[in-house]
């Protein structure tokens, strides 16, 4: 993905004002229903304020004013969501890019262009070739190259049969061959989907938006009423009050401030995601993110780092610890496996200065059958393995029951128990340890204070699980876990009336992706797997699973925090404009202009400025998001209202009464 | 302000807040479908059973019911020449008038364009007016039960059986409630008798007729129902219809203690009684604003007297026997429950005392409220407060665990857009219109404040006047009458249909991460939505009645 744009760039921002004017075209305005309101009044308005030049009237200019600021709000609104598309669609053009003029190598030998593939044509890409189509790898094995989506320069393997089949259009195969079956007609593929969703072309509301626009628009329809009402409540009182001042009252009043943001939050929520190489497949799974209540986290990569490391050289009676150490360590120098290494840099720690590779040694190679390893010096042979393999291969061994203790004990504390051999007789045991990733026990703390259940999916046996469940602090845990399982679980989440999130990459793991309410698929994962997320993780990182909460989070949060902000900005354009129209009425209510505004018109100009600019100068929080913090709603609430809600209340009696002072100095009214 | 004014005041809302439990839990009982005594023969009777409806179902019963109840009530009016019980010969109503009163006692309004002892017979009185003050209760109640029950039940169609929930609170609640206040009124002093009048020889020597009637017992169920319709024309200024300081401090405890009493039925229900203390805290807060602006203002009295050498506080229009300070608190509490019964004018109050009771009822009666109106509507302005704050929390808004989404947004705002609607522009007709304008006693911003008044207290389905409007005219009999109608199942309809969707939600267990609906952040932040929608929706109007009269009475201009 692209690196980290700054938020206006030249390009982006004169783009943007561009599409902020074709965006006036009332087919694409009427999705706003407030900024349609307001591009109505605003057109009314004109209409007026041309018969007012026409007849002379003295009150033009300042009906002028109102009109232009009218007209302005409507285009900042046009522009907030024209910056905020206009960052998605500098991504989508470099990922057009990578798409352009992809050619095909069918098995007959044949070249085509990539558009003419079908689904289920087998292609063969080469060295130095970009695949053509999403597809699966039904031969051959390859590194492939996968920065045209992922930003990660690091090649990856691809072969068939295995959870590494999927291949991605766009990315490029660096060594070896590979025949992939094509799985995504032209213009279906990952690359378009993914161009679409960062252009925002297929965006749809989302549910929480489309109910935020009926309030919006409800509170527009009240305010109708409100203002709609006070000719007749002037003309009791004798007087009357102009159109363009009754204009200014009512689009001040309406949310335009909000109402011009939506959108672009929206867009800029899944700017976020994809930026953090997560490709959302909806805005609804983003919201959804915000949701969860419960997240299903893998153990391995996730909460432990991947692998086992030996902690610990355990003798049995009548064997020194140092013969331990060192036939362990001679056992495991030809291992290249990480719980291997791990045994060599704990021996040498423990007894520093051990003898390399002798010359005559024949490494064991681990196999399924034997379950051991070990190293063949001449007679000799020395081998570790898990304790049943080790055992059966000396039937009679003394120690034996010995050993057993030993290794129960282990595996009572959630480790794993190696045994070691040298030839007929038994040594003792290495102490093999998952390691719980640093820090990853305050991550499930804070999860747990935002109300989120965490719970880890292992295969290991339950003693295992609990035992590494209570070192990470996760919540709970489902041990020995089958695919069966862990949809079963989700079911049982979801009867309770909770929302669950995992990720997965196997085949297997598809009908749990599809169960449950956010499903992240790796990108490393199989074509089945990343059908049945609703996000796809370009990194293939499982930890993300808890940033994509805080991002969903972050979204809903920067809505409510502007809405709030912008109902709360209307109690100071009342206490503007209300005095100002109605002194006339009665003089005494001039008592209400409690900011002390030059003039009447000046305080109607005043805020209408105040209510335009509101905008663009929010517009950079709509994109980057309220700051985020994990914590629980009531403290999150308690925050964001004394920010947003109190802060909406004072901004515009400081904003209004400094643009005031500026109107009234340059004479504008 | 005095002492023993502010001890009324806290003496009254500790009671509330004591009786709320054992109202509530009694509600509860009525609202929990286990079955009650003799009822089971009496559905048999009725050809009815507890049959669950859906809230299609249980609206088309609330509405049928009341239509049949307002066409009843019509022809009682109509005919009540030639029907019984009528010892002063009255003929019948006129048309638009029996209209008005029909819709407003049906509508639990009981806005009187009419003066109870010189028009309306004895039976019209007690077999029309009364009974629908019962039903118009239970209606009320019923509609919060169904309310309750979205919350409550998870996962389901329906929300329980009208034709149950109404004969449950009539029959077991009201009925035998209201015959014991009525003893202690006639204890207290007021009559009940089917006697028409006496005649009394008054000092000065000369005959005076005084009304009397079946009081008590119309009493009773006006303030407990909080219907607010008088026997009197002059309503619970009358010394009979309110006989000693006693008799006015029950009068106003009965008035709020169903309403309070069903916050917590609505708590026990959803199995969090802070849900329901919260809601009542809400509630109670803007209650005692509203008290301390209104008996401040009255306190201080008016200036242009105070100019005049009259000192003390504002005590034109008020019942000597209560003086200021129960004046202003029965004031706060009538209009605040929907209730409309008065003990002194507010038409003569201070503007901004004035303010607070128009407020009250523009802000749709959800202060304790009418009884059952008052909840499902304080309830519908949470759901509006949850929507807008609770995305403050990064989750999609939810109450009581059921989620808050488009469905519910559209229903809640048409349920708050019905006030604003109908009472802005019934008052903007009547301000530019020669019918209209005939009505007002006053001129300048004080007589707008009456026609503003009149159709708050309609739409609000107070059934308080401010006086000084000449309602009984036919333009205000219709477009009062259509203010009631709109104001009461404009809002009950939507509220169903609010219940039926959120019913058949799912209920989510409530965790760390659930937007805190208990706890004094919510009730600040409920109250703050309420006076903001409510404050910025009427500010306009308020300007240009009670504040501007505020700025000239302090100016010392005289209209």
């Amino acid at each position: 993905m692209s690196p980290q744009t700054s938020l206006f760039t030249g390009p982006i921002v004169r783009a943007a004002a561009r599409d902020a004017l074709i965006k006036l075209n009332p087919s694409t305005l009427i999705r706003n229903p407030v900024m349609f309101v307001t591009a109505i009044v605003a057109a009314l308005s004109t209409v007026l304020w041309v018969r007012a030049i026409a007849t002379g009237s003295g009150t033009a200019a300042f009906e002028g004013q109102i009109v232009f600021w009218l007209w302005l709000t409507v285009l900042f609104g046009n522009f907030a969501e024209a910056v905020a598309e206009g960052r998605g669609k500098a991504q989508a053009a470099s990922l057009r890019a990578t798409k352009a003029d992809l050619r095909a190598k069918l098995l007959d030998g044949r070249v085509v262009d990539a558009s003419a593939l079908q689904i289920g044509d087998v292609v063969r890409v080469d060295t130095g070739e970009v695949i053509p189509a999403d597809g699966e790898v039904v031969a051959g094995v390859a590194f492939v190259n996968e920065a045209a989506i992922t930003g990660e320069s690091a090649p990856v393997i691809r072969e068939g049969g295995g959870d590494r089949s999927a291949v991605t259009a766009g990315t490029r195969v660096i060594a070896d061959w590979i025949e992939v079956r094509v799985t995504a007609a032209a213009g279906q593929g990952f690359l378009d989907r993914m161009i679409a969703l960062v252009e925002g072309a297929s965006r749809q509301k989302t549910p929480n938006e489309i109910a935020l626009t009926i309030l919006l628009a409800g509170l527009t329809l009240i305010f109708l009423i409100a203002v709609g009402t006070l000719p007749a409540f002037a003309a009791y009182a004798g007087g009357s009050i102009a159109v363009p001042v009754l204009v200014a009252l009512f689009v001040t009043l309406i949310p335009t401030t909000i109402s011009g943001l939506l959108s672009a939050i929206g867009i800029a929520g899944m700017d976020r995601l994809v930026r953090f190489n997560v490709l959302a497949k909806s805005g609804r799974a983003v919201e959804a993110a915000g949701d969860i209540d419960t997240l299903l986290l893998d153990k391995t990569g996730t909460i432990t780092i991947g692998d086992r490391q030996a902690v610990a050289f355990m003798p049995l009676p009548g064997v020194s610890e140092g013969e331990l150490i060192a036939s362990a360590r001679l056992a495991s120098l030809a291992d290249e496996t990480p719980e291997g290494r791990s045994i060599v840099v704990l021996a040498d720690e423990k007894a520093p200065g051990g003898e390399g590779l002798p010359a005559a040694a024949e490494p064991i190679a681990f196999t399924s059958q034997t379950r051991v390893s070990g190293l063949q010096i001449g007679e000799r042979s020395l081998v570790k393995g898990a304790v049943d393999a080790v055992m059966r291969r000396i039937p009679n061994a003394r120690n034996a029951d010995a050993l057993k203790q030993i290794s129960d004990d282990i595996a009572r504390t959630g480790g794993t128990p190696l045994a070691v051999a040298d030839g007929e007789r038994l040594l003792g045991v290495i102490h093999l340890k998952d390691i719980v990733k640093a820090g990853i026990r305050e991550r499930f703390g804070e999860l747990r204070r935002m109300g989120i259940k965490t719970v880890m999916i292992t295969g290991d046996n339950p003693l295992t699980a609990a035992s590494i469940a209570a070192e990470s602090g996760v919540d709970d845990f489902l041990a020995e876990a089958t695919p069966e399982d862990k949809l079963a679980y989700i079911r049982r989440e979801q009867e309770g009336g909770k929302l669950v999130a995992m990720c997965g990459d196997g085949t297997n793991d598809a009908p749990a992706l599809a169960q449950s309410d956010v499903g992240v698929a790796m990108n490393t994962g199989t074509q089945a797997a990343r059908e049945a997320g609703n996000m796809v993780d370009l990194d293939s990182d499982p930890t993300k699973l808890i940033e994509i909460v805080g991002l969903g989070k972050q979204l809903l949060m920067t809505r409510g925090a502007l809405t709030t902000f912008s109902i709360s900005n209307d109690v100071a354009k009342y206490f503007a404009i209300l005095p100002a129209i109605f002194v006339v009425l009665y003089p005494g209510l001039g008592a209400l202009n409690v900011m002390g505004l030059g003039s009447p018109e000046s305080a109607i100009l005043s805020a209408i400025i105040f209510n335009a600019i509101i905008i663009p100068l929010l517009v950079p929080l709509a994109l980057k998001g309220v700051t985020y913090r994990a914590a629980d709603a009531g403290s999150l609430l308690a925050r964001n209202l004394a920010i947003y809600g109190v802060g909406g209340l004072v901004a515009p009696f400081i904003g209004i009464k400094f643009i005031d002072m500026a109107v009234t100095g340059l004479n504008l009214a | 302000m005095t002492f023993a004014g502010w001890t009324l005041i806290f003496v009254f809302i500790a009671l509330i807040i004591a009786l709320a439990k054992p109202s509530g839990a009694l509600l509860f009982r009525l609202y929990d479908s286990r079955p009650l005594p003799l009822e089971a023969g009496l559905f048999r009777l009725a050809g009815t059973g507890p049959r669950e409806q859906s809230w299609v179902g249980y609206a088309v019963a609330v509405l049928a019911f009341n239509i049949a109840g307002i066409a009843l009530l019509f022809a009682i009016l109509k005919l009540q020449g030639g029907l019984p019980l009528n010892p002063q010969g009255f003929e019948g109503v006129e048309s638009w008038l029996a209209f008005n009163t029909a819709v407003s006692f049906v509508t639990n309004t009981n806005w009187q364009n009419y003066g109870g002892e010189t028009t309306l017979s004895h039976f019209s009185q007690m077999v029309g007016l009364t009974v629908q003050n019962f039903l118009s209760a239970a209606t009320g109640i019923a509609v919060a039960f169904a309310f309750i029950r979205a919350f409550a039940r998870s996962s389901v169609a329906t929300l329980g059986n009208f034709w149950v929930d109404m004969t449950r609170v009539t029959l077991y609640l009201l009925l035998p409630a209201c015959a014991i206040l009525t003893v202690v009124y006639v204890a207290m002093g007021v009559p009940q008798t089917l006697a028409a009048s006496v005649t009394a020889t008054t000092v000065e020597g000369t005959q005076q007729v005084i009304a009397l009637g079946p009081v008590a017992s119309q009493l009773a169920i006006k303030m407990l129902g909080t219907n607010g319709g008088g026997f009197f024309n002059v309503n619970s200024a009358h010394p009979f219809e309110n006989p000693t300081a006693l008799a006015n401090f029950l009068q106003m405890l009965s008035i709020f203690v169903l309403g309070a009493g069903l916050t917590l039925t609505f708590g026990k229900a959803v199995g969090n009684l802070r849900q329901g203390w919260t809601i009542l805290a809400a509630m109670l807060g803007l209650f005692l604003i509203g008290v301390t602006v209104t008996y401040w203002a009255e306190a201080a009295g008016n200036p242009i007297h105070q100019a005049l050498g009259i000192a003390g506080g504002n005590m034109e229009g008020k019942e000597v026997r209560f003086g200021i300070a129960a004046t202003a608190l029965f004031a706060v509490v009538t209009t605040a429950a929907s209730c409309g019964a008065v003990i002194g004018m507010h038409d003569s109050f201070m503007p901004l005392g004035g303010l607070v009771t128009m407020f009250n009822m523009q802000l749709g009666e959800v202060i304790v409220g009418g009884v059952g109106a008052g909840f499902y509507g304080i309830l519908i302005y949470a759901i509006l407060a949850v929507f807008i704050a609770g995305l403050m929390v990064g989750r999609t808004p939810e109450y009581i665990g059921k989620k808050i989404e488009a469905r519910e947004m559209k229903l809640a705002v048409i349920a708050i857009a019905v006030l604003p609607l109908f009472i802005l522009g019934l008052t903007a007709l009547a301000s530019v219109t020669e019918a209209g304008l005939a009505g007002p006693l006053a001129g300048g911003p004080h007589g707008f404040s009456e026609i503003l008044y009149a159709y708050s207290s309609a739409v609000g389905n107070n059934g308080s006047a401010f006086g000084g409007l000449t309602g009984n005219t036919p333009f205000y009999n219709i477009t009062l009458a259509i203010g009631m109608f709109v104001g009461r199942f404009g809002v009950i309809l939507p509220a169903l249909a609010i219940a039926g969707g959120l019913v058949a939600k799912r209920r989510q267990p409530e965790g760390p991460g659930s937007f805190p609906t208990t706890g004094a952040l919510w009730v600040g932040l409920l109250a703050a939505i309420i006076l903001i929608v409510g404050g910025l929706t009427f500010l306009p109007a308020l300007a240009l009645g009670p504040i501007a009269d505020h700025f000239q009475v302090a100016a010392g201009m005289l209209l």
